[in-house]
């Protein structure tokens, strides 16, 4: 059943920014199904407002819109596109509910567009509770099953808080609430006692669109799985993959420990699965392509209840085609236009089709990356809501060589077992110290918390049984926590052994234990460094398998590899120059898809590079292929630089140091071997500060890190040295020192005067960074700044207030030309992070004077530093004069908005660079602009707004309130939108559409500002009052506004029981539309001040503005949501205009 | 703990090392490598093994342990098992004790610590090969002599070494309808287990049974059962399938089975280089256009007249000694004919496992296909009585 030919022109929808439950799988899945369609000879049009995604370079679609993703504005898309189908499968959640939406309101059909690759009825049968009960209970039917209603938990569909309590008696605590329509979980959770029953279903009532919540019987504790099928229009199904979690039933399988495949499962288990998971498929009546169905396993006695179904593509299809090799995504772009499974081939193979299931020979295992030290407040107890920002995956030979590398990809303090002390534990005197740390051990388990295997092996190597345990962790399978206590053996057997020899350091290795967790057991052997170079003089070292999807039945034609401690390796040696891309690992807060983004781009122009003298030098073979072999490094199973298709080879690998040597070293040799020159290169400065910081030690260690040097980065981070790299080049800067205590903290501060910013060295994403007004503060941070060292010290910079920051990308080649990619003013005044404040590039308010300064600034630092590839500059403008504020040697987060603000895709120029090229030849060969830069926009260029979205929604404090909104010097926002349009008005209200859902055009506006605050104040709130909205304030605020003679309502503040009329209760009861809140007071007693407000705001789903500035540009986008004359314009044509020759 | 090193040798020379699994012994056999992920105990005890030393690619093998339930015959029949992670500790509700200790208890030498992969890859390569696998003795030059005497698996007759000795019988689930006579060639005991949810009461029949000793159970259907060895060598069962189509007695026949039918119709077999052995091969039903995810078992295939292995099979009628014949399955991975109907006479046979264990179900439909050609046979039969 070949292709259908009616369909010319496909419309594709993103996901949008990336947040906490949907990140940059949705580009990976996007990108493959874009790439695909156009293969397919398809027109497609694709609308994301992400601008940091692959799938919105321009090459991959003919007509990108960076809109937002709202019914309103894909309408726009359609009504000018007119394509004849949309696909939303590939877009998560967001693309599904648009398409629902544009169903509903008529558009599809008003504009005679068809949905392929899902169909309405069958999204509503897997989304809505009650009805997937029903076709659960049918499938069983058709199955056979003796008892069909017991395929789903018992349960209840609520639409009120009576229906709510009424059921939850009826069913007994604890029950499950999970409200309908929400995506990554938002809103649900478990309730153990009629307090938490309260409070959790009535904010799941709140945060389903439809207001309705499942109440239903605990599976808590049982095992968890899930299964990816894909079925064709000829209803052929295939099972791509299996994933079992480790943690039991209660946890987000998005914040499980997975493994694929399921470990714990006989054939005729896993057969039951497979044919009931086949069976609701048909029932639901998927259309083409993927799904994804999870289930429940009652450990004593093997019943399956069915959990849920997503009739798309998911995060987890993206894990199972990193896992399997088998691209579920791509493949479900051919089956929505008409192919049938056994049509496509194996990508793989090439000789097999795709109408198979892939069988496994090693051990995938994920690992979910949280960011609870940003939350403060937040509680770290792991539930059915989705709180993990990242995650890594791992590939091995067996589950603990997985579980080992999945550990040390994570990029926290803790790199695997024994590379932290255990917590201490208090024991009183005459009591058993060890037996008090395994009864806290175990108490401890009975939290699902971040880290819980550690926790895990702690309690088994402190005597702990497995059944204890298995006991304590709420069902953790044994077999798992018998792997755990195989290494707790294997432990003992190292620290006992009079010497490491070669059978036991091998034994260690298989086991998947990295040098460092080795170096902690072996005190003598020098470190992690003496264990490396004891192992290579025994001839340890990885061998690099294949991901295949057969089991090595058939060759496979794909450099995907993992390591493992085996016999046989199967990389294939090249002759061709080659270049290693080490990637940015787990997604984090700081540290996200802008980076992936940024290494891709390195991959797509090494790859095609021509292979100059200069860039080829030392290779001595010249003009084998074209371009560079790229090779990629990373562990993050949902980017698109983990797609094998992307670069020449992929290593699926963490991201240590230990590691990447060894990829280094098995495609050096191998390639030297094949009669090459090996590896000429490895890329460090595209995927933040993950690889940046295994620069020097690479270098050192023989490898090629090509671009700036390791010590030109350290120039750049090392404080003393760059404060004399400014003085010298006459750059002002605030004041500022160095502190390895807090005397010495104290010291610049007096000096330099409060307020101050204080921060570690090294860290990317302002982590820990905090603006500080007294001694008292200081000395506060100062101990919670456990890292602090001569070798991580502590900065201390005088801090501006009020003053406009602005971020720069600049280029900057060997001849140290400097090529200024964007200049980018920001929106909040300094001291807020750059990650989460918005900005607008062009810049919206400076003079030329302030233009031309930052450049010459920028120039004089790219040459100063030796920059050689691309270089980040913050400054602060105050009282007309410049500041330095920092300046980092490598891509930063504003990367690709600004190549997609300024049609100059400056990952790729650096990477070419990096390699030798200079300025001048790009600009010859027409990589970059023949003349001018991005300080040089013309006057008619567009205004692009970033915008950070932030995951407040996500959190709760341990007694369950919102937490605080307020921003700050500390990085929270977890992605981005952009928003762009031909003036600031509407491409900011285009950003916040894209982030938050619209600017309200009328309502009710509730301001409180601190009393700094109040006279900027002023013009903003006249001019919403003038627009038609109510005005209610708090009493101060309320009084300023009425003495200017703005009409206000007034509202106590602070929430008062029985009240209907305070803050707190206008906004949770829906009757506000925005919020205008900035904080009184400074530094923690800011924090406090406003913080009932805020987090009311965060609850009720609503807007909340924190800053004057804030407030004066919402403004601006609310008169141009008024006045309606926002359009939708495609990349491509801005792009054209922007590179036109002037 | 540490366990006693072991060796596995190849005819080719090539030379693996890891520890000794199972019973402490030396054992030789045909290297085949199975792919699936689950069902190691239904491999096991399944008799189409008998004599081979199954490698399998899964590499954490034993952490469901075994149970009463899922053995596919009367005892394990692998020849040597390689397996690379075996597990400590058996967890599964249904367990009623370890792998390892049930290997050690049938006398099953195997080895564990193998680059299964890399041994696979060249399996894969080269082709099934002899194999020995040894605890006792750590030399592999000696072992690799003793290989190369070990018989071959082309032209091994082992029906009667898997057979039952005595008829038995399996009945019907609830109201019987129909007596199968299946010739016991290696039966897994989920034939007649399937057969049975269909009413099906089956007379599980030794590998020399006569057309007289089928027919005299009073069957409406004979079943030819998968099992080992090379069909070539299969002179009595293929006798046998003849008369039984001389009759137009309704046949069915899985794998084995498969390859009687078709020497029975004329046509030959040959030997795969390294086999289907699996639980995740994708077969085309040619009727419905329909694609099926399967398990396999099979080192031998039918070869037809003027198509050579690999190669496309036209979708055509094929004029036997018995009427016309269709190939109705094919593996799509590799051409393989994996089902033959007959047109004229009431027969047809897969080469893969539709009564799967282990596997996936998505072949179920031929034991309703084939209950159906019994239905069609004795209604019309009684109309012609009438």
């Amino acid at each position: 059943m070949p292709k259908r030919t009616d369909l010319k022109h496909i419309l594709v929808i993103g996901s949008g920014p990336i947040v906490i439950g949907q990140a940059c799988e949705f580009d990976y899945s996007g990108t493959q199904a874009c790439r695909v369609l156009r293969s397919e000879g398809i027109r497609v049009s694709l609308v994301n407002s992400n601008p940091a995604t692959i799938m919105t370079d321009p090459e991959f679609a003919d007509a990108t819109y960076v809109e937002p993703i709202t019914p309103e504005f894909v309408e726009l898309v359609i009504a000018k596109e007119r394509p004849d189908a949309v696909l939303p499968t590939l877009g998560g959640q967001t693309a599904l509910n648009t398409a629902v939406a544009l169903h509903e309101a008529g558009v599809l059909d008003k504009y005679g567009v068809e949905l392929i690759g899902a169909d309405i009825d069958a999204i509503r049968r897997g989304e809505d509770r009650q009805l997937f009960k029903e076709i659960v209970a049918k499938a069983g039917v058709r199955l056979g099953v003796e008892d069909p209603s017991g395929l789903v938990p018992r349960s209840r569909v609520c639409h009120s808080m009576d229906e709510v309590r009424e059921t939850a008696a009826e069913l007994g605590l604890p029950v499950v609430i999970r409200p309908s329509f929400t995506m990554g979980g938002l809103g649900s959770g478990m309730a153990h006692t009629d307090a938490d029953l309260e409070r959790i279903a009535g904010a799941g009532l709140a945060a389903s669109p439809v207001h309705e919540v499942l109440i239903e019987e605990s599976v808590l504790g049982w095992k968890e799985y899930e299964l990816e099928l894909m079925r064709d229009r000829h209803d052929n199904v295939v099972v791509v993959c299996s994933i079992e979690n480790i943690d039991p039933m209660g946890v987000h399988t998005g914040d499980s420990v997975t493994v694929a495949p399921a470990m714990t499962l006989t054939d005729r288990e896993y057969q039951r699965l497979r044919d009931l998971g086949i069976a609701v498929l048909r029932e639901v009546g998927v259309d083409t392509g993927g799904c994804n169905i999870q289930f429940a396993v009652n450990p004593a006695d093997g019943r399956i209840v069915v959990i849920e179904m997503n009739p798309r593509v998911s995060r987890s299809s993206a894990l199972a085609s990193k896992a399997t090799g088998f691209p579920i995504a791509k493949i479900a772009a051919k089956l929505a236009i008409g192919y049938t499974l056994d049509e496509i081939p194996n990508d793989i193979t090439l000789k097999t089709p795709a109408a198979f299931e892939p069988t496994l020979d090693y051990v995938v295992v994920k690992i979910p990356r949280f960011a609870f030290e940003k939350f403060p407040g937040a509680d770290p107890e792991l539930t059915t809501t989705m709180k993990s920002v990242g995650e890594a995956m791992s590939l091995g030979r067996n589950f603990t060589e997985a579980l080992n590398k999945a550990m040390r990809s994570m990029e926290t303090k803790e790199a695997g077992f024994w590379t932290v002390a255990d917590p201490a534990v208090a024991a009183g005197p005459g009591v058993d110290p060890a037996g008090v740390a395994k009864e806290s051990a175990l108490a401890a388990l009975r939290t699902p918390h971040d880290g819980r295997l550690y926790t895990v092996e702690r309690a088994l190597r402190l005597g702990a049984s497995i059944a204890e345990v298995s006991a304590a962790s709420g069902g953790i399978d044994p077999w798992f926590l018998d792997q755990i206590a195989a290494l707790v053996e294997l432990r003992a057997e190292i620290v006992a052994a009079p010497v490491l020899d070669a059978e036991l350091l091998r034994r260690a290795k298989r086991a998947g234990l990295s040098d460092r967790q080795l170096a902690a057991l072996r005190p003598e052997l020098a470190a992690e460094d003496g264990v490396r170079t004891l192992r290579h003089r025994l001839g340890i070292r990885p061998v690099y398998k294949t991901v295949d999807t057969c089991a090595a039945e058939f060759e496979a034609t794909t450099p995907y590899h993992y390591s493992s401690y085996d016999a046989e390796t199967e990389v294939v040696g090249s002759a061709r120059p080659k270049v290693l891309i080490l990637g940015s690992g787990p997604n984090r807060i700081g540290q996200g898809i802008e980076f992936d983004y940024s290494c891709v781009h390195a991959v797509q122009a090494l790859r095609s590079a021509p292979l100059g003298s200069a860039e080829a030098s030392g290779s001595g073979a010249g003009g084998v292929g074209s371009g560079f072999e790229t090779v990629m490094v990373n562990c993050n199973p949902e980017t698109v630089s983990t797609d094998y298709d992307t670069a020449d080879r992929l290593y699926f690998e963490p991201l240590t140091f230990e590691d990447v040597l060894e990829v280094w070293h098995a495609e050096d040799s191998s390639g030297r071997a094949a009669g090459g020159p090996g590896v000429v290169g490895v890329i460090v400065q595209l995927g933040g500060q993950t690889p940046l910081g295994l620069a020097q030690r690479l270098k050192d260690a023989g490898v090629p890190v090509v671009g700036t040097s390791p010590e030109s980065i350290h120039l750049a981070e090392e404080r003393g040295a760059f404060g004399s790299l400014l003085t010298r080049a006459g750059l002002r800067a605030p004041a500022h020192g160095t502190a390895t205590s807090y005397e010495e903290a104290k010291e610049i501060a007096d000096e330099i005067g409060y307020p101050v910013l204080v921060r570690p060295s090294y860290v990317l994403g302002g982590r820990g960074m905090e603006i500080v007004y007294d001694d008292v503060t200081l000395r506060d941070y100062i101990g919670r700044a456990t890292d602090i060292s001569p070798d991580h010290p502590v900065l201390v910079d005088r801090f501006l207030d009020d003053a406009i920051e602005i971020d720069v990308d600049a280029l900057c080649d060997a001849d140290g030309e400097v090529y200024l990619g964007g200049i980018m003013e920001h929106i909040e005044e300094a001291g807020i992070h750059s990650g989460d404040s918005s900005c607008a590039l062009p810049p919206i308010t400076l003079a030329s004077s302030h233009v031309a300064q930052v450049r010459r600034y920028t120039e004089a630092i790219a040459r100063g530093v030796g920059v050689r590839g691309l270089l980040n500059v913050q400054y602060a403008l105050k009282d007309d004069a410049l500041y330095v504020l920092e300046a980092n040697p490598r891509a930063s987060r504003t990367v690709p908005f600004v190549s997609k603000a300024t049609a100059v895709p400056l990952a790729k120029a650096a990477a070419r660079i990096a390699l030798g090229a200079t300025i001048a030849e790009l600009r010859a060969e027409g990589l970059l602009p023949a003349t001018g830069d991005g300080g040089s926009l013309p006057p008619d260029a567009p205004i692009a707004v970033k915008e950070a979205v932030l995951p407040f929604k996500r959190f709760r404090t341990p007694a369950g309130k919102g937490v605080d909104s307020l921003l700050g010097p500390e990085m929270k926002s977890t992605g981005e939108v952009m928003g762009i349009d031909t003036a600031f008005g509407p491409a900011f209200a285009k950003s916040q559409s894209a982030a938050y859902g619209s600017l309200p055009t009328e309502g009710k506006i509730f301001v409180s500002v601190a009393n700094r605050d109040k006279r900027g104040m002023i013009f903003p709130v006249k001019r919403l009052a003038d627009l038609g909205f109510e005005i209610v304030a708090t009493s101060g605020t309320a009084e300023v506004l009425r003495r200017h003679g703005i009409a206000c309502e007034q509202a106590p503040k602070h929430y008062e029981a029985g009240s209907d009329d305070d803050a707190v209760s206008l906004i949770l009861s829906g009757r506000v539309a925005l919020v205008i809140n900035t904080p009184q007071g400074s530094g923690a007693s800011a924090r406090s001040d406003g913080y009932e407000i805020r987090s009311a705001a965060v609850t009720a789903d609503i807007p909340c503005i924190t800053t004057v500035p804030g407030a004066a540009a919402a403004v601006m986008g609310i008169e141009a949501r008024i006045r309606g004359d926002m359009q939708v314009r495609p990349l491509q044509d801005l792009h054209a205009t922007l590179r036109a020759p002037r | 703990m540490k366990r006693r090193h072991a060796i596995l040798v190849l005819e080719d020379g090539r030379t693996f090392h890891g520890e000794a699994y199972g019973s402490v012994g030396e054992t030789f056999g045909e290297a085949v490598f199975n792919t699936g992920m689950t069902g190691y105990q239904e491999t096991l005890t399944d008799p189409s093994y008998h004599r081979q030393v199954v490698v399998q690619t899964a590499p954490h093998i034993g952490n469901t342990g075994v149970n009463a339930e899922d053995d596919e015959s009367r005892r394990i029949w692998v020849a040597g098992y390689v397996v690379r992670d075996p597990a400590r500790l058996s967890s599964n509700w249904r367990a009623t004790g370890g792998l390892e200790d049930r290997l050690a208890t049938e006398g099953v030498v195997g080895i564990s610590g193998v680059d299964t992969r890399a041994l696979t890859r060249h399996l894969r390569e080269r082709g099934a090969m002899r194999v020995g696998i040894s605890s006792v003795d750590d030399d592999p030059r000696a072992l690799l002599a003793r290989v190369r005497q070990s018989p071959q698996m082309l032209g091994a007759d082992l029906s009667a070494e898997v057979t039952t000795t005595a008829p038995y019988v399996v009945a019907a689930e609830g109201e019987h309808r129909f007596t199968v006579a299946a010739l016991d060639l290696g039966i897994k005991r989920n034939v007649p287990r399937r057969l049975a949810a269909r009413g099906v009461t089956t007379h599980v029949l030794p590998a020399n049974s006569t057309i007289e000793e089928l027919l005299a159970t009073g069957a409406d259907a004979v079943f030819f059962s998968p099992g080992p060895g090379d069909p070539a060598t299969a002179d009595g069962p293929v006798a046998l399938a003849r008369e039984v189509l001389r009759r137009e007695v309704p046949l069915f026949g899985i794998c084995f089975g498969s390859q009687i039918l078709g020497r029975a119709l004329g046509f030959g077999t040959y030997k795969l280089g390294y086999g289907h052995r699996g639980i995740n091969q994708p077969v085309l039903d040619r009727v419905t256009g329909k694609v099926e995810v399967t398990s396999h078992n099979h080192g031998f295939a039918v070869q037809l007249p003027g198509v050579q292995p690999g190669a496309v099979v036209p979708d055509q009628v094929i004029e036997t000694e018995f009427g016309g014949v269709q190939v109705s399955h094919l593996c799509l991975n590799d051409n393989v004919v994996e089902g033959l109907r007959a047109r004229d006479v009431p027969a047809f046979t897969v080469q893969y496992h539709p009564e799967a264990a282990a596997g996936p179900h998505d072949a179920d439909y031929l034991f309703d296909r084939f209950a159906e050609l019994i239905e069609g046979r004795t209604h019309s039969e009684g109309r012609t009585n009438a």
